[in-house]
């Protein structure tokens, strides 16, 4: 499991282990500000970070920032 | 001239009773005149102010299973000794006989305005059920604390049959029941809040008004070997419905999740989904819920093969005012599920 979230604290508090901080609490894999086409590749470019996140073994709990 | 004795009816379960062990678990509510068992210690801590004039014994299992009819069955027992406290256990961990206990101590008061105490181990699942409408005193987990329950229980007993006001938890020594009560403190909340700061800096003993919630450490699970093959499903906390919000799913304090079908669907659109989370502004996900459920995202990553299939389900709740307690329960239920699916791994999204 990988946690997709914006309050990195919260997650981390909670205790997941594989935390990819997202963009923004009203829109975690998002950014209205962009236009749609830039929004969607930051949604997949997201998306594809916290797929390799799960691709990789931690042994506490890790914030893939990069 | 002797003070009146305040009269106490004491419930027991079959073993400690000394009727049996769990050949016995299935025994019918009975009555037993005067002390039981662990009810002989306890009218010794009494003393001479308060008599346990009777005991009510049930099997742990019968009771279990008859939760509703036993407890009545307890009450037409109990009633016609008049006591003037009726106490339950303790109970320790085990679960059946704290359930038996809670819904014994909740009938007598419900139906005959007895005051009734109980006792317990904090992780007892009796616990949370009945700590709202009984008094229950903490004990350790097992048997061996009978000795120290005792006092405990006998202190409490004394205040309820001399009629005494119980204070708070703290004071009397009982489990929290989640009542709050006003009260006016000499200073405000901010005064306070800052002094324990200082404390807090000065590395200073301080005591938390509100204790928070620990949360349990658990070990990461192994990487995803083979992403290709692989099932990834979605899960959000994020509050994203079909439009509607047809399993009501609240905006705040949710009691449920739910999973949604989203075999076929590319992209989350307006005209057929939208969010329920009232913690943040709704704008945006409404708009594109993607933003939240990145479906569109997922799916083209299952088309250009980078992942073996999304998961035709989507699990979801709103992590708004969420209850820990629930939280808890709502994540093993949909990591039990998800599993049973041979699903490989989880994006959980979170506003």
């Amino acid at each position: 499991m990988v946690h997709v979230a914006t309050i990195v604290p919260i997650s981390l508090t909670v205790g997941a282990n594989r935390i990819v901080p997202a963009v923004a609490i009203p829109y975690p894999l998002g950014n209205p500000e962009l236009p749609e086409k830039e929004e969607r590749e930051l949604r997949l470019n997201l998306a594809k970070k916290a797929l390799r996140a799960l691709q990789v073994e931690v042994e506490k709990q890790t914030v893939f920032e990069e | 001239m002797a003070e009146k004795k305040y009269r106490v009816v004491h419930y027991l379960n079959q073993f400690f009773a000394q009727i049996g062990g769990e050949a016995k678990a299935n025994i019918p509510p009975l009555i037993k005149e005067g002390a039981v068992g662990p009810g002989i210690p306890l009218q010794q801590a009494l003393g001479e102010e308060g008599e346990v004039v009777a005991t009510v014994v049930c099997g742990d299992s019968y009771f279990a299973e008859n939760i509703e009819a036993a407890a009545e069955k307890v009450v037409e027992l109990v009633c016609p000794y008049k006591p003037d406290v009726f106490v339950a256990g303790p109970a320790f961990n085990a679960g059946r006989y704290g359930i038996a206990c809670g819904a014994a101590c909740s009938a007598v008061s419900n139906k005959l305005g007895i005051p009734v105490v109980t006792a317990m181990y904090q992780e007892n699942p009796a616990l949370d059920l009945y700590r709202k409408e009984v008094y229950v005193i903490p004990t350790a987990d097992s048997v061996r604390d009978m000795k120290e329950a005792i006092p405990k229980m006998a202190g409490f007993m004394r205040k309820l049959g001399l009629g005494q006001e119980i204070g708070l938890p703290q004071e009397e020594g009982y489990f929290p029941r989640g009542i709050r009560v006003n009260q006016f403190v000499g200073r405000t909340g901010a005064e306070r809040a800052v002094d324990m700061l200082l404390s807090k800096l000065r590395r200073e003993p301080f005591q938390s008004e509100y204790p928070m919630p620990t949360f349990e450490r658990i070990p990461p699970s192994p990487a995803i070997k083979d992403l290709r093959s692989a099932t990834i499903a979605l899960v959000t906390s994020g509050g994203i419905v079909p439009l509607g919000n047809p399993d009501r799913i609240e905006a705040a304090s949710a009691s449920k999740f739910a999973d949604y079908n989203i075999a076929g669907v590319d992209d989350l659109t307006p005209d057929a989904y939208q969010t329920c989370h009232g913690g943040y502004d709704p704008t945006y996900a409404n708009d594109d819920p993607d933003r939240v459920l990145p479906l569109d995202a997922m799916r083209t990553l299952e088309k250009d093969g980078t992942i073996g299939k999304l998961y035709d389900l989507y699990y979801v709740t709103v992590g708004n005012a969420t209850s820990v307690a629930n939280a808890r329960k709502f994540g093993k239920a949909i990591a039990e599920k998800l599993k049973a699916a041979g699903v490989k791994g989880v994006i959980l999204t979170s506003t």
